[in-house]
């Protein structure tokens, strides 16, 4: 461009220089207020979790072992991947009516920081997993279950860290397909392999030898091993490699997440 | 304040090519107000996405408020407000938390964006609807709460795609009324798409004619009318006989054009012919008409339109069904 005009300064109002981190807070902020006026959706996301520990988890004690003995102890650790799992995997499905009606390109109008209308919004929902976790902990407890207090602190952490990565990829699916109908059955494919090949509902050292093989090419199985190790107060290298996995594909998904909110309009 | 040269985008549908954007040279100034005007698929929307940092140019460049829309998007966000033609609130959140957020989103302070949301709520007619969520708005309501979060942080160039669809009368009639206290407030330069005739003639100082993704006309609308040789002369006559003479005799006319004869079943036929100075020239057209012994119906003398104007230039006119 040769000439530059002169534009008129931004109006007198008072204005403070936007920071990403501000940008977070408000995105954040705005995703907030829909769970905070209809707290019944934290209740809906827990039903299944808690649907599996009342109805399936009484089956385990049955196969005796280590599984059976104790068997919430081994349970919950990946019913709470399980949670993790179909919590931000749907993500997605908020953005959708967004991207149709055109309220995120009236976003991707205004200054925002691109990364910043992604990680807002992935933090929103991992602070609404989180508060679900917290009270399927609660639950658990008050039914008699022990769990070392630090090994729940970092393993509650390592969700988050595992849901911030997921959730950014379900908003990448979702950028990419735009529709309901094409969103749903691709989420829900990914999804149920996923869960299947984790051993969240049984012990993966069942399975015959491809089965197994198929499970360890799995990122969330590691996920669920750190887990278990961190319920039973175990400090062993899976915790480290369950850490590496969830950190791994959280970097990389919100890299290319936050480059896909850039390209966003259509 | 806007200034393109060749700006073009095309868009790839399946295995063919869509050329919405052929190569657009557009400059507006400082404090001016702007109407595309177009009919639909003309490329007014791309245009304004591509001014808006939005889209892409597939080539050619855009400066907007002092800065390349490719090079700084964010410096021309910030200086710009942009209602597009969908629907800009989330469906789920309160009318009231989706302004005092837009504002907040602009760089403003939490006192400021409330003082403003209180404004605009008030001024948009929008304050007993304010603590609704927005599904729960008429969409006349819901195109107003766009119009609302396009000014919040008053910006000095705002973009209006197609802002007037779904108002009624009066709530048009405000949105104008309030742009133009806007601009004479704080001078602020308005580029605006519309179908309204009525609206890129009355409200805007200056229309670009818009078809198949170029400018064709660009003018002030007395300018754009001036090139349209004429007023219009439409009489109708009993029969299509008497309307074939009739045609015959109003080209006699000094300064009159070719006359064209409309037949429609059950329609009495009629004479379409342009002459200057319509109002001037009706006695004597009648005169002669009577003269050769034709007994007009009806007759009636328009001024041209710019809908005219867009006939003149395509071929085609912009409203439908109607020639
Ligand atoms: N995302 C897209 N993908 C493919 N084609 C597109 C896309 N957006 C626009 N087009 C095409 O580009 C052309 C111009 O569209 P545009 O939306 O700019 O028209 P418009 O003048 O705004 O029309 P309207 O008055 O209907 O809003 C149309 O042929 C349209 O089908
Ligand atoms: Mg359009």
């Amino acid at each position: 461009m040769t000439a530059t005009m002169r534009t008129q300064p931004p109006p007198a109002a008072a204005r403070t220089r936007g920071t990403t981190a501000r940008d977070v807070w408000i995105v954040f902020q705005r995703q907030g207020r829909l769970v905070l006026r209809r707290p019944a959706l934290i209740l809906f996301g827990m039903l299944q979790p808690v649907l599996y520990l009342a109805l399936f988890s009484p089956l385990l004690e049955g196969l005796g072992g280590p599984t059976g003995e104790g068997s919430w102890r081994w349970f919950v650790p990946g019913l709470l991947v399980m949670l993790a799992l179909f919590a931000s995997g749907f993500a997605g499905f908020g953005l959708l009516p967004e991207l149709a009606s055109g309220a995120h390109e009236r976003l991707l109008v205004s200054p925002v920081s691109r990364v910043a209308l992604l990680l807002g919004r992935v933090l929103a929902d991992a602070a609404m997993m989180f508060t679900q976790m917290l009270l399927i902990l609660a639950l658990v407890v008050a039914f008699g279950l022990r769990i070392p207090p630090l090994g729940a602190v970092v393993g509650l952490a390592l969700l988050v860290v595992l849901g911030v990565g997921l959730s950014t990829l379900s908003y990448l699916v979702a950028l990419a397909v735009r529709q309901t109908y094409v969103f749903a059955p691709i989420v829900q494919g990914a999804l149920m392999p996923l869960m299947l090949l984790s051993g969240v509902l049984l012990p993966m050292d069942l399975a015959p030898g491809w089965l197994y093989a198929l499970s360890r090419l799995n990122p969330v199985s590691y996920v669920v091993d750190a887990e278990r190790a961190l319920f039973a107060g175990e400090w062993g290298p899976a915790v480290g490699v369950g850490w590496a996995v969830a950190l791994g594909l959280a970097v990389v998904a919100l890299a290319v997440g936050g480059r896909a909110v850039r390209g966003s309009a259509r | 304040m806007i200034h393109t040269r060749e700006l073009t985008r095309t868009f790839r549908v399946g295995k063919r090519t869509v050329e919405a954007v052929r190569g657009v040279d557009i400059d507006v100034g400082e404090g001016e107000f702007v109407a595309l005007l177009g009919p639909n698929g003309a490329g007014k929307s791309t245009t304004l996405r591509m001014l808006t940092t939005l889209l892409e140019p597939t080539s050619g460049t855009a400066s907007v408020a002092g800065h390349d829309v490719r090079a700084e998007p964010t410096e021309v966000r910030r200086r710009i407000g942009f209602v597009g033609q969908g629907h800009g609130a989330g469906d789920d959140q309160r009318v009231r938390d989706e302004l005092h957020t837009q504002g907040l989103l602009y760089g403003l302070d939490r006192r400021t964006a409330r003082s403003r949301t209180g404004e605009l709520l008030d001024l948009l007619e929008l304050d007993e609807a304010a603590d609704r969520v927005v599904t729960a708005l008429s969409g006349g309501q819901r195109r107003r709460l766009d119009i609302a979060m396009g000014l919040i942080h008053r910006p000095g160039l705002l973009f209006l795609d197609e802002p007037s669809t779904g108002l009624d009368p009066q709530s048009r009639a405000n949105l104008w009324e309030h742009v133009a206290r806007l601009r004479g407030e704080f001078g602020t330069t308005v580029v605006v798409t519309t179908h309204y005739l009525e609206e890129a003639d009355g409200a805007a100082e200056r229309v670009l004619v818009i078809d198949h993704g170029r400018v064709i006309a660009d003018g002030s609308a007395d300018e754009l009318k001036s090139r349209v040789s004429g007023d219009l002369v439409v009489f109708t006559t009993e029969d299509g006989a008497a309307a074939d003479l009739g045609a015959k005799v109003a080209e006699a006319l000094p300064s009159a054009g070719t006359a064209e004869v409309v037949a429609e079943p059950g329609r009495d036929p009629r004479v379409r012919i342009r002459v200057e100075h319509g109002d001037a020239a009706l006695p004597g057209l009648l005169r002669s008409l009577d003269g050769a012994g034709v007994a007009p119906l009806s007759v009636a003398v328009s001024r041209p339109t710019l809908d005219d104007v867009f006939l003149t230039l395509t071929g085609r006119s912009l409203r439908e069904g109607e020639r």
